[in-house]
């Protein structure tokens, strides 16, 4: 079975792999963690505010996004898109938006929709005289905001974050369904036009392995630290 | 928006002959959840299995346990599936893996199976989380009455920590019919794989997606109302949750 295996494959492909597949993935991990983290931060304060409308919009969006298969939220944002560039610009045609564009709006939408949830719970887990002093100090709701409770609830919950942007960095995988050249989709095409489907599928499986493994080992460590500060 | 909307395309026959596009889409979901239930099947089981691992005394058992989690956890479910379908037949013997390629419905088992291992990581930690969650006392008493170790486990702690991990249970196996669709990639036409066929065929893209995320929303809603009624039915008495 490993007697035929071709390591000069996998060593050919590296540079393909990595400059190509490598970044794509990453960067989309980056951004779309950023992204995600900003609109779903958003959505938490919208769910969190007194006012009950913004609160039920948020809501919905995000009962919505958790109830789909990611897969079918990627197909809708790929056909969607450029009829919204469309509506949005006047032109008489869809707007072609590139791979990166398309999968990048999916995935900040849709990851948006988990880590308001995170945050949502890192806000509430800071105790109410915190916001209550701050006003007494006479800080705006803003204020408040941007100055008390965020920086707190970040930090009660970069752990779970950084979990999640874990979580995030597999899922970007499935871009695949578009054949987009990710990391896996460089993997893919490789086997596909070598024949070599079980170097390829090892190596990409290997390497997805190093890096998240890596990743949880880090946030466990984290976790131990925040665990003695707390 | 100058989108050619066309409802009516439901009840037009598809192209494979077998009835209407609805029927291809139903079809579709059938699947999905057929994949779903076989897949939380062995998530359960095998979940449990390691989940009550990591808890016991034993070395050994926590470190199979803890491999085992990470092993499952650190790779996109996709990339799982890649291996289970692609390079599992390669690298067994010749024979084992002849018969693994020619079995019919291979998508579908393969899906099945890499899904429910793919998910087995999550039950057992969820499972680890409840009877870590027992007070130790429960554990002790189970001994002070004579139970074996496993009597312990199958009359005292399980019942209970189950019982208590219902709730994100119920998210699990939600998970589990969302992450059917993944097995698109390995050719196995479940309810968005149905969605994607219909919308090649038809060209009807937003008619065929929004029928497809009507039905998992309706699906959505008959687990989760499901599960609130066996949370009721199951509720420990003198628990928060208990009558």
């Amino acid at each position: 079975m490993l007697g035929n295996f071709d390591f000069d494959v996998i060593r050919r492909a590296l540079p393909y792999l990595f400059y190509e597949g490598m970044t794509f993935t990453l960067t989309l991990t980056a951004l779309a963690a950023f992204g995600g983290l900003v609109f779903g931060t958003a959505l938490a304060l919208m769910r969190l505010s007194g006012l009950k409308l913004l609160g039920r919009i948020a809501g919905i969006y995000v009962d919505f996004m958790r109830s789909l298969p990611l897969v079918l939220v990627i197909f809708w944002f790929y056909f969607l898109v450029p009829y919204i560039g469309q509506w949005l610009t006047g032109a008489s045609r869809p707007i072609s938006v590139g791979a990166f564009a398309s999968s990048l709006i999916t995935f900040i939408m849709f990851e948006a929709a988990y880590f308001s949830e995170i945050m949502r719970a890192g806000i509430q887990s800071i105790s109410r005289g915190q916001p209550a002093a701050a006003s007494a100090l006479g800080l705006t709701y803003a204020q408040t905001m941007r100055y008390v409770v965020l920086p707190q609830a970040f930090r009660n919950m970069l752990p779970v974050l950084i979990t999640q942007t874990i979580v995030l960095f597999q899922d970007t995988s499935l871009v695949y369904v578009l054949s987009i050249t990710d990391f896996l989709g460089a993997a893919s095409k490789v086997a596909q036009r070598d024949g070599r489907l079980v170097e390829m599928y090892l190596f990409a499986a290997v390497v997805y392995f190093t890096i998240s493994c890596i990743a949880s080992f880090g946030v466990r460590r984290l976790q131990a630290r925040i665990a003695i500060i707390r | 928006m100058n989108y050619n909307w066309n409802w009516g395309i439901f009840f037009q026959p598809n192209p494979m002959g077998t009835g209407t596009y609805l029927d291809m889409l139903l079809s579709g979901l059938v699947l999905t959840l057929e994949t779903a239930v076989l897949a939380w099947i062995i998530a359960l089981i095998t979940g449990s299995i390691v989940g009550v691992m990591r808890t016991l005394p034993s070395k050994g058992a926590y470190w199979f346990g803890f491999c085992y989690v990470e092993f499952f956890r650190n790779m996109p479910l996709l990339v799982q599936l890649f291996l289970w379908f692609f390079v599992l037949p390669e690298i067994l013997p010749k024979a084992a893996g002849l018969w693994l390629k020619q079995l019919p419905n291979a998508p579908f088992w393969t899906a099945a199976i890499g899904i429910g291992l793919f998910m087995s990581a999550r039950v057992a930690v969820q499972l680890q989380a409840g009877i870590g969650s027992l007070p130790r006392g429960q554990k002790m008493a189970a001994t002070a009455l004579g139970l074996t170790t496993v009597q312990g486990y199958r009359y005292v702690l399980l019942p209970m920590a189950f019982r208590i991990i219902l709730p994100p249970l119920t998210s699990e196996f939600l998970n589990t019919i969302k992450n059917t669709a993944v097995a698109i990639t390995i050719g196995l036409l479940e309810l968005t794989g149905q969605a994607r066929s219909m919308q090649e065929f038809s060209f009807q893209v937003f008619e065929a997606f929004t029928a497809a995320t009507i039905l998992y929303l309706l699906v959505n809603a008959v687990v989760v109302t499901g599960m609130r009624f066996l949370e009721r039915w199951v509720a420990i008495p003198g628990y928060i949750t208990g009558k």
